[in-house]
Order: structure tokens, then sequence, then C-alpha cells
């Protein structure tokens, strides 16, 4: 038995040890942040100075609204930009629709549980990691190169890299799929891409479909910034009003991007919620 | 299931393809939505100009950039390059620090068993959606055009967008406290600060810290990129040495941040686990 004196030196000690595993952590936090508001050019006058400027930024996006002439004179170019919009949303569907195939037809190889060898396995994977770990926007950079600039660029740089973050997602809900379809499969003699799509895609289906509209939703804010690199769409719109210092179509056009951001985010959660419903029910 | 007996009933082909075979409605059903996919995925190509032809040759033309990368060579100019992904690291580092300290006393307003007013909580969140609604490749844009080219743009950029997201992270955090240890340490009468203090944070803090590890990884992604519209980081050499044609270096650079977005995610998820073990042996 311990006395209570023991206790209390333990006790002591404990909250000594803690005190300077506390101490030590925040001085290394602080060193780091020390160095790395450094190395960025954290500079704490330019910053006060800036931010003030940046509130008057936003404010002189948005005119004085009055009248309903007043809103129709700073939509000015409604017309325009709805149908960049559009070509917006075209890119990111394609996009998601490339991907999600290509990330479907991967992610068997990819899957712990399906793959034909180890090989297999691994350079699926390496491949995979690859596509989502390069930034979209480097895909875009390159393909503007080779594909000329225009939205096809685009369509391809999304791909590629929903290709990649689908896969590894879809390689998951394979490894989750129930074995006994896969093995009464396999007794009765069927291949492996038989069984691959008799026996783990109807399980796996409803899971692929709702991750790949949350997919579609991040590509369309993704489709929204690659314009800045040439490839069309609403984004190269924004690139040169922002680069002009057109106030009035920046905060216009800002307006628009996060208004059809926001209506497909709640559309698509709402489809999600009946996928995955169904998903519940069909099996 | 009818429920009948289940007796091996002779079965013609015929009557085993209808038992199979799912109803006429459904059929149509999935008939419909295969036709309606077929026919956006067709208008889509149509208007982003999707052709077989541009595809072949700008495959082709994709092919030999990436022969032209290999093998990947700074040419001189790593000590360049190396500065400029130091930078990057030092931006997202930077900022995550930021908005994790913005988000604190934030969070503390916006956790439902602390705020102290709702309307305050239901005012901070709607701010911080409108800010997370627009890219943040957008806002450092912007704010190139107002503190000026560098770093501290994408620093600011990134803090802005994040703090909305780790300030509801953190709230989510407070709201699992035990309700029980902030009413007895109420009881016990102890203050506000006492209470988030002793009830709360102990609990909290780990899993507050993971989630700002994870923001770390994805500012680091994004980091990358911020360059290519000036503010600050690697993204610059990227887009100017795609502009030049030196391929060569455009790989170097690839693998540099590849090496980097992995070494970063490495380090973060293993002191993530260590929290979640350190975490799990306190409670």
């Amino acid at each position: 038995m311990r006395s209570a004196e023991d206790f209390d030196s333990a006790w002591e000690q404990a909250r000594r040890d803690k005190r300077r595993t506390l101490a030590a952590g925040g001085a290394i936090v602080a060193a780091l942040f020390a160095v790395s508001a450094w190395r960025s050019e954290l500079d704490p006058v330019r910053l006060a100075e800036g931010l003030p400027g940046i509130v008057d930024y936003l404010r002189q996006t948005i005119p004085a609204l009055r009248s309903a002439a007043d809103l129709r004179e700073w939509f000015w170019g409604l017309d325009r930009w709805l149908l960049l919009l559009a070509e917006t949303l075209a890119i990111a569907f394609l996009a998601t629709l490339l991907g999600t195939a290509v990330a479907a037809l991967l992610s068997f190889s990819a899957a712990r549980n399906l793959a034909r060898s180890r090989w297999e396995r691994t350079l699926t994977r390496r491949a995979l990691e690859l596509a989502r770990t390069v930034p979209v926007l480097v895909f875009a950079l390159i393909f503007v190169v080779a594909f000329g600039g225009g939205p096809l660029a685009g369509v391809l740089a999304l791909a590629v890299h929903s290709a990649g973050s689908l896969g590894k997602l879809f390689s998951e809900v394979n490894e989750n799929a129930g074995m006994g379809p896969v093995d009464s499969l396999r007794a009765t003699g069927a291949g492996w891409a038989q069984t691959a799509r008799y026996a783990v895609l109807p399980q796996s289906l409803p899971s692929f479909l709702s991750y790949s509209m949350l997919r579609f939703e991040i590509n369309v804010r993704s489709a929204s910034v690659i314009g800045f690199v040439g490839v069309g769409g609403i984004g190269q719109e924004l690139y040169y009003a922002i680069r002009q210092f057109l106030y009035h179509d920046v905060g216009a056009i800002l307006a628009l991007i996060v208004l059809t951001v926001t209506a497909i985010d709640l559309v698509g959660e709402k489809l999600r919620g009946l996928v995955s419903d169904g998903g519940a029910i069909a099996p | 299931m009818t429920g009948a007996p289940m007796t091996a009933v002779p079965m013609t082909e015929a009557q085993l393809l209808a038992a199979v075979t799912p109803p006429f409605a459904d059929r149509l059903r999935l008939r419909a939505a295969w036709t309606g996919l077929f026919a956006l995925t067709a208008f889509c190509a149509w208007f982003v100009d999707l052709s077989p032809a541009r595809l072949w040759e700008g495959f082709g033309k994709l092919g030999r950039l990436v022969w032209l990368m290999l093998p990947p060579d700074p040419a001189g100019f790593l000590g360049e390059f190396a500065a400029a992904l130091a930078e990057t690291l030092a931006m997202a580092l930077a900022a995550t620090l930021l908005a994790a300290a913005l988000a604190f006393p934030l969070s503390l307003l916006g956790a439902r068993n602390l705020a102290p007013h709702p309307g305050l909580r239901f005012g901070v969140r709607r701010l911080f959606d409108l800010l997370r609604g627009v890219e943040e490749l957008i806002w450092a844009m912007i704010f190139v055009r107002v503190v000026g080219l560098g770093p501290m743009a994408g620093v600011i950029a990134l803090t802005l967008s994040e703090t909305g997201m780790l300030s509801k992270l953190f709230a989510e955090t407070f709201e699992q406290a035990e309700q029980r240890m902030v009413d007895s340490l109420r009881a016990a009468g102890a203050n506000k600060a006492e209470v988030v203090r002793f009830a709360v944070l102990p609990r909290a803090l780990p899993v507050m810290a993971s989630h700002v590890l994870y923001f770390l990884e994805s500012n680091v992604r994004s980091s990358t990129i911020l360059g290519i519209v000036g503010a600050g980081g690697v993204g610059f050499q990227l887009a100017d040495r795609i502009r030049v044609n030196e391929w060569r270096q455009v790989g170097c650079l690839i693998v540099l941040i590849l090496l980097a977005v992995a070494t970063i995610d490495w380090i973060s998820g293993r002191l993530r686990r260590r929290l979640i073990e350190g975490g799990k042996s306190a409670a």
C-alpha cells in the first residue's frame, strides 16, 4: 500500500512532467511560427496596413444598389457569365464522369481483397496516389500546353485528379464488400472481371455514386478557379476582372459563383441522401 | 419472397429468366437514366469542344512533354527551388497556426454549450461560410492586388478560408464535452474560463491538435499553387518554367513538391496517431 505522501509526490512529479512537456511543445510551436512568419514575410506593420485595404477592396466590389436598374447594371454581363458558368459546370461534369469511370476500373486492382498480385495492387495504388497528389492546377498548366487553351485541358486535369482521389475511396469500398458473393461466383468458374462486375460492383455501386456526386461538387469549385491558367469557364473571366480592377464585375462574378456552388451543394446533399437510402434498401 | 415452401419445382428457361428479370417499370427507369446521362454527356462534350482528333493530338503532345521532363534536372537552380519550397511550407505553417489562434476564441462563441449569444453564433458562422465558399486561389489573387506580390497575400488567403472551417470543428469538439463535468465545475463555483480550462479543454485538446495537423497537410497542398497568381511559394517557379519550356526543371519541381507533401503527410500522420493514442490512454 502506498502512503498519502507517496501519492502526493507522485502527483507532483506527474504535474511537473506534464508542465514540462507542455512548455517544450509550446516553445517548439512558437519557434516554428516565428521562423515560418519570417520566411513568409509576415510583417505585422504591412499586415495592419493591408487588412483595411482588403475590407475596402471587398466594399468596392458591391455597388450602391438603390433600384432594380442598379442591379441590372451591376450584372450587365449576366448572359455571357451564365454561359461561362454553364461551361464551368460542363467541365466539372465531364471530369467527374471520366474520373469516375477510370477510378471504377482501377478500384478492383487497388483493393486488397481483389488484386491478383501484389505488383498489380502496388502499381495501381502508386499511380492513383500520383494522380491525386499533383495539384489540379499543375496538371492544368501542363495540359494547356499539350491540348491548347480551352476547356478540354481543364476537363482532363480535373479528371486525372478525380480519378486519383475517387480510385482510393472506391478501392476502400471494394475492400469492405462482403466476400460471400465473390466466393460463390469464383466457385462457378467466373473469371476475375466477371467476379468484379457481378459480385463486387453491385455491392459497391451506391457508395461509388455517392462519392462521385460529392466529387462533382468539389470539381465545380475547382473548375471555377482553373480558368485562371487559361482553360475557359467563369474563372478566366474572373481572372481578367481581378487583373483589370473591374471591382463591380469581380463582385458580380463572385456572387454568381457562390450562388451556384451553394445551390449545387444543397441539391447534391439531397441527392446523395436519396442514393445512400436506396443503397440501404437495395442489397 | 412469397413464403411458399421451397420445393424443387422444375423451371423452364423462360420462367427462370422471368423470375430474375426486374419489373418493366424498373427497367424503363434505368434505361431512361442511362439515356439521360448519355445525352448530357454528349451535350457537354460538344459544348467544351471535345473531339477525338483533338484528344489524339493532345495526348501525343503530352507524351512528348513527359518525355522531355525525364530525367528531372534542376539545372543549377536547386538552391532557388529549395528556397521556394521552404517558403511554401512556411506559408502553410504560418497560416495554419494563425488560423488555429483565430479559431479558438471564435469557436468558444460558436459552441452551443458555451456561446454567450445565439445570434452572434449565427452571424459568425455565416460570415465564414461566405469566406469558405470562394476558393483560396481567388482570395489569394485579390489579396495580391491589395497587399502586393509575395507570400503574405497567400498566408492571408489561407488563413481566412481555413479559420471558419477550423472554428466550426473546434466548436463541435467543445460540444462533445461531458455536460456532467461542466455542471459539476459550475456547481463548485467555477467561472466560465475555469469551466473551459478544466472541463472542456483536457478532452478537446488532442482532437483539436489533430484537426490542426490535418489542416496543415491540406494547406501545404494549397500553398504549392498559390505562387501561380503571385502569392508566394513554389508555384511561381513552376508556372515560370512551364512558360519558358524548361521541362526538365518542371519535372524536378514536381518531384520536389511530391516529396514535400509526402514528408509533411508522414510527419503529421505520425503525430496524429500519437495524439489519438495519447488521448485514449488519458481518458
